[in-house]
């Protein structure tokens, strides 16, 4: 119990050590990329542990901000292989086990 | 009957009187007879004696009051009370139906427009009409623009991968938080914050220097190609119709705008580099001291001076060392002597003398540099109004000074303007004085004159030894003269009045016997007196009669150019035409010898003659 108790605050650390965003790979401008990245961390929030939810107010934020046919996709283990228009991708990380693929496609 | 009135009668019968056939015929006395008519509100159809039997008293009875009333027409009207039941029942009707029917519809609605609506558009003043403008033909049309670019992408996203990236990324935020413990700058931890690469523009164009100070050469010579053109090849034709006259082509004219104001108070030519000048620039007026400078220009660039120096006081005097021409001696108006190293970037010249250094008090009028001495350091002389001329020397970082000569000596309070250094014997000098004469002068006796010269009436303004005669030299003063001495005599051997004060007066370095003035009324006058001893061979004015004065003349050591400084400061070059720089014609097959013998010679021919006419004369 103790050890579980001495872990748990660590882990509590380590979960806001990683509440901060890595940035895999993106060729985003930086405004674009600076605002999808605020986005994805406030939808986070609203919805946490419905991946479905925040995806959905993902997309729906970033048609209404940068035009139509965003696509993305939350999870914790998955491969992907997309299409995206030119400067329009982000790929990162988020909350020590989230991964976000942003993109955009019409 | 009916009276209409007579109106509209005359229309409606053309006037005349149509008879109906039936009409009686009457006699006029008939005719005339007046017949009374009763209008009464009886009705002449009405019977006026209805009988009904009555049976109450069982016999038939007269009806004493009979019904006048005559109905003409009858229409029955189609308008109901709103309020009546028949109103109520007919709108309660009216719904049912429109729900009903809808092909009925319109009918219904048309049948009940009167009924149940007050407002209804007036049929008789109100017509509808419709018309059907022409319809463009529609036309399709389509674009297919270009796609926006695409890549494609790809990752995978797993726990571990997305757990490596975190434990790298707080690695770093860790040895960032260490590095800036160190240095002891508060840390923003995150990651978002933009880098901002300051990178400011860089104005600097140093590495261009020598490629932009090229190209403004390229471009200066372009604009001024054909006085290029003229400096190196143009020789006045028309000389050879002149027989001994000579004129003096305009070249370039060097200004520089901050130098507007001032003053040219001396000229240099480099030795070595035989295309830069210098100027010294300051007054020669004592009521308006201000600020001086020295520029350095060159032919190849006229438009602006290569070196700028400016100076606390006005500069007087400027001499460039013969061997090292980056040394650049200078004397100045607040008695300041200075030496600038023209290598070294700056205003400030390398050495400069102050009043524990042994500085002059009063304004210095010339400074020439001397042959190195023994210990090889470079030295120089001045000469200054408070009657000392004095020697100084380049020791490491200092000017060291030794009095060479006080001019106080004779007379106390006379002050020296002018000097110079014999060419063979360097410690022959001869000074001249604000008085009017001129000393002779050893460097080694310090105490006594050799020689005076009682020269002229007014400051002496220049003194230049003969580049080839060693016994020669020429003066000019303020009072119009200029004079030529042989230092062995006592009186001049040649005395030319040039009707205006004579501001300065130089040897030409290609012939003994030529040299050239320049008066404050702006005109050069060369001389040569293997031509003509009593007479300038030529008479220029260079600049504007009345307006600006010319101050000083130099001849270029190498090209047959000469410089002239001005009042305004600026400089004119002008180019001597082949009269001004002939060399003695020889006889046929006879092989002239060249060189300075030929040159002393030239010149001990032409005092000899005169020796020999004063002799004769005295005899």
């Amino acid at each position: 119990m103790a050890e579980t108790g001495e872990a748990d605050p660590e882990e509590v650390v380590k979960k806001l050590a990683y509440s901060f965003p890595i940035v895999r790979h993106t060729d985003m401008p930086e405004e674009m990329k600076e605002e999808a990245i605020a986005l994805c961390i406030s939808a986070f929030e609203k919805c946490s542990n419905n991946n479905e939810n925040t995806a959905k107010m993902v997309k729906d934020s970033m048609d209404k901000m940068f035009g139509t046919a965003w696509h993305v996709v939350i999870g914790e283990s998955f491969g992907f292989g997309v299409t995206h228009e030119a400067k329009n991708l982000l790929y990162m990380f988020y909350g020590g086990s989230l991964a976000i693929c942003i993109w955009k496609c019409c | 009957e009916d009276d209409f009135g007579d109106y509209g009668w005359e229309e409606r019968t053309h006037g005349k009187l149509t008879k109906p056939a039936d009409q009686l015929d009457l006699t006029e006395a008939e005719l005339k007879e007046e017949v009374t008519r009763i209008l009464t509100a009886e009705n002449p159809h009405a019977p006026q004696n209805i009988v009904r039997y009555s049976f109450k008293e069982g016999a038939f009875k007269l009806t004493s009051v009979v019904d006048q009333l005559a109905v003409h027409f009858v229409l029955d009207g189609c308008l109901i009370h709103q309020d009546s039941d028949e109103a109520r029942r007919l709108a309660a009707n009216g719904g049912e139906d429109e729900d009903a029917g809808e092909d009925d519809r319109p009918d219904s609605v048309a049948s009940k427009t009167n009924e149940q609506e007050p407002k209804c558009t007036n049929q008789f003043n109100f017509i509808e009409r419709a018309s059907q403008t022409l319809n463009n033909a529609l036309r399709d049309r389509s674009c297919q623009t270009v796609p926006p670019p695409r890549c494609n992408y790809s990752a995978t996203a797993t726990q571990w991968e997305i757990y490596d990236a975190y434990t790298e990324e707080l690695q770093k935020q860790e040895m960032k938080k260490d590095k800036q413990r160190a240095f002891q700058i508060k840390k923003d931890g995150d990651q978002n914050k933009k880098k901002i690469l300051n990178e400011t523009p860089n104005d600097d164009i140093t590495p261009m220097a020598m490629p932009v100070t090229l190209l403004e050469r390229m471009v200066n010579q372009n604009t001024c190609n054909d006085i290029a053109q003229d400096f190196k090849y143009f020789e006045d034709a028309a000389d050879e119709y002149r027989e001994q006259e000579g004129t003096l082509l305009p070249l370039w004219k060097f200004q520089y705008d901050k130098a507007k104001w001032m003053c040219v108070t001396a000229l240099c030519w480099n030795e070595k580099y035989p295309d830069l000048f210098g100027v010294a620039l300051g007054s020669y007026d004592f009521s308006k001291q201000g600020r001086g400078m020295l520029l350095f220009y060159t032919l190849k660039n006229s438009t602006f001076p290569e070196y700028i120096f400016p100076t606390g006081s006005g500069a007087l005097s400027l001499d460039i060392h013969k061997r090292n021409s980056y040394l650049v001696a200078a004397g100045f108006y607040d008695g300041c002597v200075c030496v600038y190293n023209l290598k070294k970037k700056g205003p400030e010249p390398e050495y400069k003398s102050n009043a524990k250094t042994g500085k002059h008090t009063d304004p210095v009028w010339q400074v020439r540099w001397q042959n190195d001495d023994m210990d090889n350091k470079h030295n120089f002389y001045s000469v200054s109004s408070d009657g000392r001329v004095v020697s100084w020397t380049l020791i490491k970082n200092e000017l060291v000074f030794s009095d060479t000569i006080r001019l106080t000596v004779a007379d106390p309070d006379v002050g020296g303007t002018c000097f110079d250094f014999h060419k063979q014997t360097d410690s022959l000098f001869v000074v001249g004085t604000e008085e009017g004469k001129i000393h002779k002068c050893s460097k080694n006796y310090s105490s006594q004159f050799l020689e005076t010269y009682a020269a002229h009436n007014m400051a002496v303004d220049a003194v230049k030894w003969n580049p080839y005669h060693p016994k020669v030299f020429i003066s000019c003063s303020s009072d119009w003269t200029i004079k030529i001495w042989d230092h062995t005599v006592n009186t001049p051997m040649f005395t030319f009045e040039l009707n205006a004060p004579v501001a300065d007066v130089a040897w030409a370095p290609h012939s003994s016997t030529s040299f050239a003035a320049v008066t404050t009324e702006g005109l050069v006058h060369v001389f040569d007196l293997s031509i003509n001893k009593y007479q300038a061979i030529c008479q220029q004015p260079v600049v504007a009669k009345n307006k600006t004065k010319l101050t000083h003349i130099e001849f270029n050591p190498v090209h047959p150019i000469i410089i002239v400084g001005d009042d305004r400061g600026s400089v004119i070059s002008l180019k001597l035409s082949p009269n001004l720089r002939k060399k003695p014609k020889g006889k046929k097959g006879q092989e002239l010898p060249e060189g300075p013998e030929v040159e002393t010679a030239k010149m001990e021919k032409l005092l000899n003659l005169l020796r020999d006419s004063e002799q004769s004369s005295v005899k």
